[in-house]
């Protein structure tokens, strides 16, 4: 009979693996299986005829669309960041660097009354586009606090330090040789950049993306002051569920979480096989 | 040519100025100087600037209006309930982090990669859902609902759910430091400890735990920092009584919904500093215990 657990001197194992499990059950487990339960049941028709009303369905749209906008964004900028923050060196790097991480200390609801402020029609930024600015006489006003592009906003700061933070150690540990094999091989920096590190760093650029992208759909304390929650327009998935939580309506909310959790799912499973696809292609071990 | 470049490029020992050619395995200046500027305004734009306004709108009408905004009970009891809830969850999930690194890092057994993307879960899970959970278990109408009512016990809307739903954000936080470094370390310290006849529990306290003492403050700290600016799962169960049931994040939601704007903003700084302190002694800690946290963290 295979053993469960190779045999050691070290005592403990029996205590510490039951509390894990103990623990991870009440807190986790037990919780998350209350969700799965109500979710199945609902039933496949009471479902789809929860997310197909106008206003769930418009809010899982708003959620998933701007997530998936923010962080491409995210994997666009985090890249540059990144690289200038392994590959260069200047003054106030550290600092630089250390305000990468300034999202994750930052808590939501703080980060979202601040981004309000600075982006509503009399805040800093909001105002250089609010009417009667410079921006406003040649294009048109443009509203960013309480429209859909505030919530993006908001989606972009929070999802930043994901990408930074999966793209530097894979630059850190970037074989230059693999590039000075391509300059003395004739080809220019932008062809060596763009045929030679992009393709490498490409699946890390994957994984970061899709940390952004699921921390961006779940994302509620950022985004709520900015969002301005107009029901069908600026009104994102997770604030549906508490709005239906509010109404004692575990239902509705289940259904809400539900779809959440499988697109999420989807989503990221589709970024994974491309992942995996573009490192067999590379023929990377790692 | 890439020869030459790199011998202009070293530094020049000779008197005479050294030529500088554009090297081949980097940018030009001027795209590095374009990428810096990029990046600088990008970070400084989206993530300094929030910051910066936290504090500029919590002094917009003066240092006396921003201490006057704590001279509110309902703020104080939200300090308060904040540090009980972080009290509690944060010792807890520290036992837990300590427990599961010992289970999976000392020991082989089946199942340990489930076991720790099962650690991981909380992660993956929007916060909103986190709280939500506990609502279908213990809600009004919620499975435990009618017989907890039965009893006349209450944890939503009351400091069990808080607690609960902050530990269930935090749960990840210690043990994902710990685990990694404990791998790292191995057993064989332990193991020359048991043999010279020390116990289980002294083998752990003097030889475990000060080899991870500082992953396990860097933990810690995130852990904390967590608990007390958690929104969106503690929004969910506390239903927002005042001076109650209103952690500060809460509290900030109130006062910015009122238009008390000045006071929404001072609370939220108090936030804001502890975001910062934790960022710094996070920082101090990556530069200068580095070989001593988890290598994910090395700099």
């Amino acid at each position: 009979m295979p053993q469960f657990r190779t045999p050691s001197a070290i005592p403990g194992f029996g205590l510490t693996y039951g509390f894990v499990w103990l623990y991870l059950s009440i807190i986790i487990l037990i919780p998350l299986g209350a969700v799965v339960l109500w979710a199945s049941s609902l039933g496949p028709e009471r479902l789809y005829a929860i997310l197909t009303r106008s206003d769930t369905f418009a809010a899982l749209r708003l959620s998933f669309s701007l997530s998936l906008l923010a962080a491409a964004v995210n994997a666009v900028f985090g890249l540059i960041v990144a690289w200038v923050l392994t590959r260069y060196s200047f003054p106030g790097k550290r600092l630089l660097d250390a305000s990468v991480d300034l999202p994750f200390a930052l808590p939501t609801a703080v980060a979202g009354i601040a981004l309000t402020a600075i982006y509503a029609p009399n805040g800093w930024i909001g105002s250089l586009f609010a009417p009667g600015s410079l921006w406003a006489s040649v294009f048109g006003p443009l509203k960013i606090a309480y429209t859909p592009l505030g919530i993006f906003v908001a989606l972009v700061f929070i999802g930043l330090p994901f990408v930074v933070r999966t793209l530097q150690p894979v630059l850190i540990d970037l074989d230059k040789e693999l590039e000075e094999a391509s300059a003395t091989l004739g080809a220019r920096r932008p062809t060596t950049l763009f045929r030679v590190v992009f393709p490498t760093l490409f699946p890390a650029l994957l994984t970061g993306f899709a940390l952004a992208f699921a921390r961006a759909v779940g994302e509620y304390g950022s985004v709520i002051f900015i969002a301005g929650n107009i029901p069908g327009v600026s009104e994102i998935a997770p604030l549906l569920i508490i709005t239906r939580l509010e109404q004692f309506d575990y239902a509705g909310a289940t259904a809400i979480a539900t779809a959440m959790l499988a697109l999420s799912f989807a989503i990221l499973l589709l970024v994974n096989v491309t992942e995996a696809w573009s490192r067999k292609r590379l023929g990377h071990a790692r | 040519m890439p020869a030459d470049a790199t011998l202009a490029a070293a530094p020049s020992l000779g008197t005479s100025a050294p030529i500088q050619l554009p090297s081949p395995i980097a940018e030009s200046r001027g795209a590095r100087i374009a990428l810096i500027a990029l990046a600088v305004a990008f970070l400084g734009f989206f993530l300094l600037l929030p910051l910066v306004a936290v504090f500029v709108e919590a002094f917009r009408k003066g240092v006396e209006a921003y201490f006057e905004s704590f001279d509110d009970p309902d703020t104080l009891s939200a300090i308060w309930l904040t540090v009980v809830v972080a009290a509690i969850a944060v010792p807890l999930n520290v036992v837990f982090g300590l427990a599961a690194s010992w289970a999976i890092a000392k020991f082989e057994f089946k199942g340990k990669s489930f076991l720790l993307s099962l650690i991981d879960l909380p992660f993956s899970v929007s916060p909103v859902v986190s709280g939500m959970c506990y609502v279908l278990l213990f809600g009004a109408q919620g499975v435990f609902g009618p017989w907890l009512a039965k009893h006349d016990l209450q944890i939503i809307f009351a400091l069990p759910g808080l607690v609960l739903a902050t530990i269930f954000v935090t749960f990840p936080f210690v043990a994902r430091e710990l685990i990694p470094l404990m791998q790292e370390q191995g057993t064989s310290e332990e193991e020359a400890a048991l043999s010279l006849g020390a116990g289980g529990f002294r083998t752990f306290w003097s030889v475990t735990l000060p080899n991870v003492r500082w992953a396990l403050l860097y933990g810690v700290l995130l852990c904390n920092a967590r608990a007390m600016g958690e929104f969106g799962a503690v929004s969910v169960v506390s239903g927002h009584l005042r001076g109650l049931t209103n952690t500060i994040p809460l509290q900030v939601e109130i006062l910015y919904n009122d238009y008390n704007f000045v006071a929404a903003f001072a609370v939220a700084s108090v936030l804001a500093g502890l975001g910062l302190v934790t960022l710094a002694i996070k920082s101090g800690l990556e530069w200068r215990y580095g070989d001593q946290i988890s290598s994910a963290h090395r700099h």
